[in-house]
C-alpha cells in the first residue's frame, strides 16, 4: 500500500504547522522523517493517522484520495502509529493490551483470551519479535513493550507504520534490535515512517530521507551520500558543530565527594549500591548506564531529594549528606532535572515566575516575605537574552515554550545563579540539534570557570562528547571508568550491558 | 547603537506585558454571564415542570431582583449574606491554588465560631476595641487548627485531605452539639442546646442601623473586603504565596526547587481554616450573637461553590460571593413574595456551579458568543 500527502497545509490559528508538505510512503521502504521540535512532524503524522484533518491539500492511498473520519478510519485504511509514549495498560498482559478494543469474542460474548493468545503468538512469530503473550507489561522491559505496541498495529492488520521518536526510550543495544524488527516489516513489504531527530540513527536503518523544518519539507536524502553534516544543517536552517569543542581540563580540588552512597527506591529496593567518586573543579564526569539503573535515584541522593540509608556526600569539604534540597542550592549546587515538564518548570506559570522557581527567596528578589516583582521581571529578562531563550515576552507561559527552550530555560535558571558545582540529567533528552549545542556549550564554558560538573545521560554520543571521565552504572553499581578521551563506544556499551568489563 | 542600548532594548520588549487575548476575557468574563444566565432559565423551567404558571415565574423572578438589589434593605441583606461565604469561599480557593480540595469549611467554621461566641461571652468589662478583635482572633485561630489537623494528616501519614476534612466536619457537628448542651457554654436555665449571648463589645457594630435598625449589613463586610486583598496580596505578592501556587501548579518540580511540601499543605490548610474561622466568628459576631446547632446553615459548602464560581481568584469569589449572597436574599424573597420554595435557589446555584465547571459545554450552547476556536482545542 502506497500513501502519498500532497500539499497539506494545516494551521493552528495565526501559527502554519504543515506548509504544503507533499510525502510519498512506499511499501518494503523505511521513511526517514527528520526534524526538529516542533518543525511539525507530529502535527504532519496526527493528520496522516487521522487525528486532525488537514485545512488544505489531499491523502492519497494508491492513488486514490481518501479522507479519514478520525483514528478509526485511519487504522481501518491501515495505517497504524507506534507512539513515543506508550499506550498500554501495566497491569493487563501483552495478549490483553493487544487485542484491547476489538476484543475476539466466543458465544455470549464471552472474551476468547486463548484466540488472542495464539494470534499474538504468530504476529511475534512472524516478525521475529519474541514477545511472550502472557507476560504482564509492567514487568517487562521498555523495549518489549515498544514490541507490544507494533504487535498492536499489526494486529490491526496495518500495512503503513509510523513511528514516532521509537529510540528515545531505548538502549544501545535495544535499539539495534530494533532496527532489526523494522528492517524485517519492511522485508515483509510493510511501508514504514521513522520520525526522530537522531541523524545517525536515520542514515543507518532508513532507505529515504526527508527533512521537515517550520513547517515544510526543506530537503531529502539518500541515506547512502547524505552526511550528519548536510542533513544537521537542513534541520536547523544553518551549519551545526557536533563535537564538543573544548580545551583540555584544567582539574583543580574535589567540589563533591561521595562516598559508600547507599540509596533505596521508593519499594525499598537498593537503586544505589555503595558508589564511591568525585568530582572535581574544572572537570565534567559523565555517568552513562541504560535507564533504570540507580542515576536516577543517584541524582535525587546528591540534590537533597532522598535521604540515603548509608553513606556520605560532602560538598566543598563540608558534609552535605543531609542537607536539604533548598540549603543544597544555596550553597551553589545548581540541578537540572532529567524530566523538564514534570520537575523543572512550571507549565502554567509565565518564564519569570519560573526563573526565580527557586530563588525567588533570595534577597535579590524579595524583601521579607514580599516579592519584588518588577526586579524579578528585569532579572528575568537579562537572563533570557543572555541565555537565548527565544520567547516574546517575560511574561509567557512555560507551556507555551518549545521543549528546547523550555529546557534552555531550566539551564538559564540553574547556571545564572552563583554556583561551583552543575548535577545535569538528561540535559539535551528531546531538545533539538540547535539548542543541545548550545546546551553543551554553556556547560563546558561553566566547567572552564572552575565548576564541578556531573552528567547522566542515557545518550552515549552526549556522554562521550562532553565528559573529561566516564562512569558506567550498572544495577545501581559503577561497574567501570573511562578516561573521556580514551573510551570507546564498544567497551561503554558493553559495561552499560552488564559485561563487567571493569577497566 | 552600542550593544548595551541594543540589550536593554531586547530587554525592554521582554518586557512588555502579554496582550489578554479574546479566550482570557470570554473565559472570565463571558463564560460565567451566561452560565448564570442558562442556570436562571433552567430554574425556570424547572418551575414550569412542578406546575407553577407563567405569571407566577415572572413575578418570582421579579421577587428575585427586588429582594437582592432592589431597595437598601435587599442591598443590605445580600451583603450580610455574602460576607461569610466570600470568607470561606477565599479560604477553599486558596486550598485550590495550592492544589487542595478542602471539603471541610463547614466543620472550620462551626469551631471557629464557637471560639469567637465564648471568647464574645467570657470576657466582661473589655473595651470594644479589644474585645472585638480578640473574639475574631479566637475564631481564626481556633478554625486555622481544627483544619491544620487534616493538613498534618495529610503531610505526615498521606491520608487524603476530602476525606479528613468530611470526617472532621462530622466531628464538628457533635462537639459543637455537646459543647452547646454543657455548661459552661450552654445559656443558664435554657435546657435545649442554644450558647449564652455575645457581649456588645463584641458584636460587629451595624453600619447602617442610623437608617433604619432592621438592616442587618454590618462591619463583616468591610473585614471581608480588607480579607480579599489581604488574600490577593497573599496569593501574589508574597513568597508563601508564590510556594503554594507553585505546589499546586506542580509539586514535583516545587519539591525539586527546594520547597517543603509538607510545611506548605499545613501552611494552606492552617490559613483555609483561619478564613472559614473567621466566617464562622462573622455569623456568631456580626449576625446571630450566639450559638445553636448548626448555625453554619451550609455556608461552608456553598462556599465551595463560590470558590469554584470565583476561579479560584480572591476578586473572583468576592464576586461569586456577592452573586450568591443576593441569590440567597432573593430566594427569601421569592418565597415571601411568590410563594416559590426557596429550594429553587439552590438548584440555580448548582446549575451556575455546573456550567462553570463546563465551559465547553456553554461555548456549545452559544457558539455567537464566542470566537471561533483555533488550535488551542486541538493540540
Amino acid at each position: 500500500m502506497e500513501v502519498e500527502l500532497r500539499g497539506i497545509t494545516k494551521r493552528f490559528g495565526a501559527v502554519v504547522a504543515n506548509s504544503d508538505v507533499n510525502l510519498t510512503i512506499r511499501p518494503g521502504e523505511i521513511l526517514g522523517l527528520l526534524g526538529e521540535n516542533g518543525a511539525g512532524k507530529t502535527t504532519l503524522m496526527n493528520i496522516l493517522s487521522g487525528l486532525y484533518r488537514a485545512d488544505e491539500g489531499d491523502i492519497l492511498i494508491d492513488g486514490e484520495t481518501t479522507q479519514f473520519n478520525g483514528p478509526k478510519g485511519a487504522i481501518t485504511a491501515g495505517i497504524g502509529m507506534v507512539h513515543q509514549h506508550f499506550m498500554l495498560v501495566p497491569v493487563f498482559t501483552v495478549a490483553e493490551n493487544v487485542v484491547l478494543g476489538i476484543e475476539p469474542t466466543g458465544a455470549f460474548d464471552r472474551l476468547d483470551i486463548a484466540a488472542a493468545r495464539r494470534q499474538v503468538r504468530s504476529i511475534s512469530a512472524q516478525y521475529g519479535l519474541e514477545v511472550d503473550p502472557d507476560a504482564v507489561i509492567e514487568e517487562i522491559p521498555v523495549g518489549l513493550q515498544q514490541r507490544v505496541e507494533i504487535i498492536k498495529v499489526l494486529f490491526r492488520s496495518a500495512d503503513v507504520i509510523v513511528f514516532d521518536e521509537p529510540t528515545a526510550v531505548l538502549a544501545p543495544q535495544e535499539v539495534t534490535e530494533f532496527f532489526g524488527i523494522i528492517r524485517s516489516l519492511r522485508d515483509a513489504g510493510k511501508a514504514l515512517v521513522f520520525i526522530t531527530h537522531k541523524l545517525h540513527e536515520v542514515l543507518e536503518v532508513a532507505d529515504s530521507i526527508s527533512v521537515l523544518r517550520a513547517g515544510q519539507i526543506v530537503g531529502e536524502g539518500d541515506p547512502k551520500t547524505a552526511t550528519d553534516a548536510e542533513l544537521a544543517e537542513m534541520m536547523v536552517g544553518r551549519p551545526v558543530r557536533f563535537v564538543v569543542e573544548k580545551e583540555h581540563a584544567k582539574v583543580g580540588g574535589p567540589v563533591m565527594e561521595v562516598r559508600g552512597l547507599t540509596v533505596v527506591n521508593e519499594r525499598d529496593e537498593i537503586a544505589v549500591d555503595n558508589v564511591t567518586f568525585d568530582v572535581r573543579e574544572g572537570e565534567v564526569v559523565g555517568i552513562a548506564g541504560v535507564q533504570g539503573n540507580g542515576q536516577t535515584e543517584l541524582v535525587e541522593a546528591l540534590t537533597g531529594l532522598r535521604t540515603p540509608i548509608s553513606g556520605t556526600v560532602s560538598y566543598r569539604g563540608d558534609d552535605v549528606t543531609r542537607a536539604s534540597a533548598r540549603q543544597r542550592h544555596r550553597r551553589g549546587i545548581a540541578h537540572i532535572p532529567e524530566d523538564r515538564q514534570r520537575s523543572g518548570v512550571i507549565g502554567t506559570f509565565n518564564i519569570a515566575e519560573n526563573m526565580v522557581l527557586d530563588t525567588y527567596y533570595d534577597d535579590r528578589y524579595s524583601s521579607g516575605v514580599s516579592l519584588r516583582w518588577p526586579d524579578i521581571y528585569e532579572s528575568t529578562a537579562k537572563i533570557v537574552n543572555d541565555f537565548d531563550v527565544r520567547t516574546s515576552s517575560v511574561f509567557s507561559l512555560a507551556n507555551h515554550l518549545s521543549g528546547g527552550n523550555q529546557q534552555k530555560l531550566v539551564v538559564a535558571r540553574e547556571l545564572s545563579r552563583d554556583i561551583k558545582m552543575i548535577i545535569a540529567s538528561q540535559p539535551t533528552r528531546g531538545v533539538d540539534v540547535g539548542s543541545i549545542e548550545y546546551i553543551h556549550q554553556q556547560i563546558i564554558k561553566s566547567r572552564d570557570d572552575g565548576d564541578g560538573v556531573l552528567i547522566v545521560s542515557t545518550e552515549l554520543d552526549e556522554i562521550m562528547g562532553l565528559s573529561d571521565r566516564i562512569l558506567v552504572m550498572y544495577r545501581g553499581r559503577v561497574v567501570a571508568e573511562f578516561e573521556g578521551h580514551k573510551a570507546s563506544v564498544q567497551d561503554i556499551g558493553l559495561a552499560m550491558a552488564g559485561a563487567g568489563a571493569a577497566a | 547603537m552600542t550593544t548595551n542600548e541594543k540589550i536593554d532594548g531586547m530587554t525592554s520588549e521582554l518586557l512588555k506585558r502579554a496582550v489578554v487575548t479574546r479566550f482570557d476575557i470570554e473565559e472570565i468574563v463571558v463564560v460565567p454571564i451566561f452560565a448564570v444566565i442558562i442556570a436562571l432559565f433552567l430554574g425556570a423551567l424547572t418551575m414550569l415542570a412542578t406546575g407553577v404558571d407563567l405569571a407566577t415565574i415572572g413575578r418570582s423572578f421579579a421577587s428575585l431582583l427586588a429582594g437582592s438589589v432592589g431597595s437598601v434593605n435587599a442591598l443590605s441583606e445580600t451583603l450580610t449574606a455574602a460576607a461569610p461565604l466570600t470568607l470561606a469561599g477565599l479560604g477553599i480557593a486558596l486550598g485550590f491554588r495550592a492544589g487542595l480540595f478542602n471539603i471541610g469549611a463547614e466543620g472550620q467554621l462551626l469551631i471557629g465560631g464557637m471560639a469567637a461566641v465564648v471568647v464574645g461571652f467570657a470576657f466582661e468589662g473589655l473595651p470594644f476595641l479589644i474585645h472585638l478583635p480578640l473574639a475574631l482572633i479566637a475564631g481564626m485561630l481556633a478554625g486555622a487548627l481544627w483544619a491544620s489537623i487534616a493538613g498534618w494528616l495529610r503531610a505526615a501519614t498521606g491520608a487524603h485531605e476530602v476525606i479528613t476534612t468530611i470526617m472532621l466536619n462530622l466531628i464538628s457537628f457533635r462537639l459543637v452539639d455537646y459543647l452547646l448542651r454543657n455548661p459552661p457554654i450552654q445559656r443558664p436555665g435554657r435546657s435545649d442546646p442554644i450558647s449564652r449571648s455575645v457581649l456588645e463589645s463584641a458584636e460587629l457594630p451595624k453600619l447602617l442601623d442610623w437608617m433604619d435598625v432592621n438592616l442587618r449589613v454590618h462591619a463583616g463586610i468591610l473585614v471581608t473586603l480588607a480579607v480579599v486583598f489581604f488574600v490577593y496580596w497573599l496569593l501574589f505578592r508574597t513568597t508563601i504565596g508564590f510556594e503554594f501556587r507553585a505546589a499546586g501548579a506542580n509539586p514535583d518540580a516545587a519539591r525539586y526547587a527546594g520547597m517543603r511540601s509538607g510545611l506548605i499543605i499545613v501552611t494552606v490548610m492552617a490559613v483555609a481554616g483561619a478564613l472559614a474561622g473567621l466566617a464562622g466568628a462573622n455569623q456568631v459576631l456580626g449576625v446571630l450573637g450566639r450559638a445553636s446547632p448548626g448555625f453554619s446553615a451550609g455556608i461552608g459548602f456553598d462556599a465551595i461553590a463560590v470558590a469554584l464560581l470565583g476561579r479560584g481568584h480572591p476578586f473572583g469569589v468576592l464576586l461569586a460571593g456577592l452573586l450568591f449572597g443576593a441569590l440567597e436574599a432573593g430566594g427569601r424573597q421569592m418565597q415571601v413574595g411568590a410563594g416559590v420554595s426557596i429550594d429553587l435557589i439552590t438548584i440555580i446555584q448548582a446549575l451556575i456551579v455546573v456550567f462553570i465547571a463546563a465551559p465547553m459545554l456553554v461555548r456549545t450552547l452559544f457558539p455567537w458568543a464566542f470566537e471561533k476556536k483555533s488550535g488551542r482545542e486541538g493540540k
